[in-house]
């Protein structure tokens, strides 16, 4: 049964396509650059702070990814922070917002 | 052949193991950071070349640089807190300490004594001797209540050094500016002055050393204080400036450092806008706005004050604009590339070397033809500074 495997295995390559967001390699690369660089701006390029705070695992464990990904896209009012919804997809936000809570390695 | 393997071992050997120093002046070097691996290049503007490759210099993203008034000690400020301090004639660490937890810049005193440094944790400055690093005075910042609603020390940004052996600093998140007379350094006497305006971001001294000017990014217009005068206190400047405009969101703050006093108008970053800022010293009122390719981060005018070179802002920093001073008229666009982040000019203004982060390099450039006339290969550069910083006031 061939068929079957090849079903299969296509069918877990898009559940595993959903779950990544599908954000290509290239785009994920720039993605971390961004945040490096010009999230590091502020934040520090190893996000631990800077005129912005750090952005370090312990410090976002009391926000959802969806509060985290909402403060990238629309900025925080009040404070430097920007909205970056003009260079951001709302899938690409989520995928930083994750990145950041698993801690980034620079 | 022995004898090219040997000029190659005289060529090389200086770079990998900073051993051997040099005999000769220092007029013509300078220092580039190289931020994301923690090193600096040593330069020689003279020859274009790279004379040491300085490591274990740590979180290098914002770091800033002070040079001792022999020109021979590079001091240089980290963003994890580090001082270090760079023997720039044997490419070598001389000493090495973590001051504090997050720190922004500093500065080196009117008699090259004192080396102070502005920290965003725990806040406040401290106060170190320039020969050996250790530790003078330290000076708490004033409490403010985080987000988080427990008290901290209020970040401090825009140190400078200015005549009279004084620091001058500003407060962040408590919205202050201090005068720190260190005459006597083991008591540094602090005058403060309140209520300056919201979030003052970064400051800068005129080449005078007599206005102190701190940019406000919570509100319009800027702080300045009179140091002949303090006791006329700090007035706004400049504060319908924007009013009623839109700001644009702002990517990356700009720096006050470049900002240049040319005869008797000053060249700004407009916070906010794609735009920079001509105002008449006397009296400090704008007079003109000149249309650019982006938000202005540096604004830095040539020695000689007939032109000014702009970089710019992500998404927009890839690109420098030149503009000529006197008809207000951009007289060159130049793709540099993704992430130019930092311009110097030689002392006497004859190139500008601009790093290029995303590249990889500096590109030089002749300020009188304006082409590219070097190349130097430099791992994520950023800041970019020569020696002659060491006789200027607020540098």
């Amino acid at each position: 049964m061939p068929g079957l495997r090849y079903f299969a295995i296509v069918l877990l390559l898009m559940f595993a396509g959903t779950l990544r967001a599908d954000i290509s390699p290239t785009r994920q690369q720039a993605l971390m650059d961004l945040l490096l660089q010009d999230c590091g701006a502020c934040h520090g390029m190893t996000l631990k702070g800077g005129l912005g705070p750090a952005l370090l695992p312990g410090r976002l464990a009391g926000y959802s990814r969806d509060f985290i990904a909402q403060t990238i896209l629309q900025g925080r009012p009040g404070t430097p922070m920007p909205p970056w919804r003009p260079f951001l997809t709302n899938e690409e936000a989520r995928w930083l917002a994750a990145r950041l809570q698993q801690g980034v390695k620079p | 052949m022995k004898r090219l393997f040997f000029s190659l071992f005289v060529l090389v050997f200086p770079l990998v193991s900073g051993a051997a120093c040099l005999v000769r002046g220092t007029g013509d070097l300078g220092v580039i950071i190289e931020r994301a691996s923690g090193s600096l290049q040593v330069v020689d503007t003279t020859a274009h070349k790279a004379l040491f490759h300085v490591k274990g210099l740590g979180d290098l993203s914002h770091a800033s640089v002070v040079y001792s008034r022999d020109e021979r000690y590079a001091y240089v400020f980290g963003r994890d807190g580090g001082l270090t301090k760079v023997d720039i004639l044997c490419g070598t660490i001389v000493k090495r300490i973590i001051q504090g937890g997050n720190s922004i810049g500093g500065a080196i005193s009117q008699d090259g004594r004192l080396i102070a440094v502005s920290n965003y944790v725990p806040g406040g400055v401290k106060i170190f001797s320039a020969a050996d690093l250790s530790l003078v005075a330290d000076i708490p910042a004033t409490q403010v209540v985080g987000r988080d609603g427990r008290p901290k020390g209020s970040k401090t940004v825009g140190m400078v050094d200015a005549p009279g052996k004084r620091f001058v600093v500003s407060l962040y998140d408590a919205g202050e500016i201090w005068v720190i007379d260190v005459n006597d350094p083991a008591r540094p006497a602090v005058r403060r002055f309140r209520n300056v305006g919201k979030q003052p971001y970064d400051g800068l001294i005129t080449p005078d050393g007599r206005d102190y000017i701190a940019g406000l990014f919570g509100e319009d217009g800027l702080a300045l204080l009179d140091l002949w005068h303090p006791e006329k206190g700090v007035i706004r400047i400049l504060d319908h400036y924007g009013k009623g405009e839109q700001r644009l969101p702002v990517y990356k703050m700009p720096h006050l450092e470049g900002w240049t006093i040319t005869g008797d108008r000053a060249f700004l970053p407009a916070v906010g806008h794609h735009e920079v800022l001509v105002v008449d010293k006397e009296g400090w009122k704008p007079v003109a706005k000149v249309p650019v390719h982006g938000q202005p981060v540096f604004v830095m005018a040539r020695p000689d004050g007939r032109q000014v070179w702009v970089n710019f802002a992500f998404p927009n920093n890839d690109t420098v604009q030149v503009i000529d001073t006197e008809t207000l008229k951009i007289v060159k666009t130049l793709e540099t590339g993704k992430g130019t982040l930092h311009m110097e000019f030689t002392p006497r203004g004859e190139e500008v070397w601009i790093s290029v982060r995303d590249k990889d390099e500096v590109q030089v450039y002749d300020t009188g033809t304006l082409e590219q006339t070097h190349r130097l290969s430099v791992a994520k550069p950023s800041g970019i500074f020569f020696t002659n910083r060491a006789h200027k006031t607020g540098l």
